[in-house]
């Protein structure tokens, strides 16, 4: 499987999906100015994973932000993850950013996957 | 030449640190943001409150972008609004004003008094109903800016519709964001 590889810039995560060395993560700050053509890449890529997919898939959030329209893809992303098997969401926050982490709380009420919560 | 002296004063009077007239475009955005940033950088603020106040900032601006309406005034079309920063004394407010069509006005109000006769609880329960059944919209919403601005917020958001014309109002927002306690002594 090809890796999904985007550079993160000022208003948009940084993404890495590579199934070979088994690195899935997203990171820091997700804003763009369309959030359903920005995630697209992602939500494919999963979809062509879940047929083909690592027997654990360590699945990382590491985001300093994300606006509402993004909620809505990660919540997207969550659900795709969903029905690949041995999915296991790790959901970071910056240790003083209480915010970051109750929204990882919220996300791991509306899907059915392990979260684990790490700070950094 | 007295406006701009006027201008100057109004802002020093309402304790505004930023005001930002015009056309908004994803752009123009990220260079509000980055200087907003900045300024609060500057600030010595908590980091929990700089957040919440970029946070708010940011459905604010995205908002004008995606949902302010065109106005025809004396023939030139714009989609001019105008985007504001308060610094007071126990907190900061986030302001917004942009032409909306008078067609579009109860949906608003509808919204926004439901969002306000909630309590914290009542905001997170609403935020994870419509997240599950929400679609990005046409525009590249997702209905769930002032749901967050109020939840970041934590106070009851403030607004008001100003007549324009026959067509259109000026629909005018200010989202509160309170001061860590320690720095309000």
């Amino acid at each position: 499987m090809e890796i999904l590889n985007i550079e993160g810039a000022e208003d948009t995560p940084k993404i890495i999906l590579d199934r070979t060395n088994g690195i899935f993560e997203i990171s820091g700050r997700s804003l763009p100015e369309d959030s359903a053509e920005f995630y697209k890449p992602v939500l494919e890529w999963l979809k062509s994973y879940s047929g083909q997919s690592n027997s654990a898939t360590d699945f990382v959030f590491k985001l300093e932000y994300f606006n509402t329209a993004s909620s809505k893809l990660i919540l997207d992303v969550l659900s795709s993850l969903e029905s690949i098997g041995g999915t296991t969401v790790h959901w970071y926050h910056h240790e003083d950013d209480e915010d970051m982490q109750e929204a990882g709380q919220e996300f791991s009420e509306l899907v059915e996957i392990p979260f684990e919560f790490r700070t950094y | 030449m007295r406006f701009i002296y006027d201008l100057h004063q109004s802002m020093i009077t309402h304790n505004v640190i930023l005001i930002y007239e015009g056309d908004f475009t994803q752009e123009t955005t990220k260079s509000i943001l980055s200087m907003a940033e900045r300024n609060l950088e500057s600030s010595g603020e908590e980091s929990g409150i700089k957040k919440r106040i970029f946070n708010v900032m940011v459905e604010a601006l995205q908002n004008i972008v995606k949902h302010s309406d065109e106005i025809e005034v004396d023939k030139s079309k714009s989609h001019a609004a105008i985007f504001l920063i308060g610094n007071e004394q126990s907190r900061y407010s986030i302001m917004s004003g942009n032409p909306v069509r008078k067609e579009n006005i109860p949906t608003l109000k509808n919204a926004l008094e439901k969002i306000n006769s909630l309590d914290k609880d009542g905001l997170k329960e609403l935020y994870k109903e419509i997240i599950k059944n929400t679609t990005i919209s046409e525009k590249g919403g997702a209905g769930l800016g002032f749901v967050d601005m109020a939840r970041k917020s934590g106070e009851k958001l403030e607004w008001d519709f100003v007549d324009v014309n026959e067509e259109y109002s000026f629909f005018c927002l200010k989202v509160n964001i309170a001061r860590a306690k320690e720095a309000v002594a």
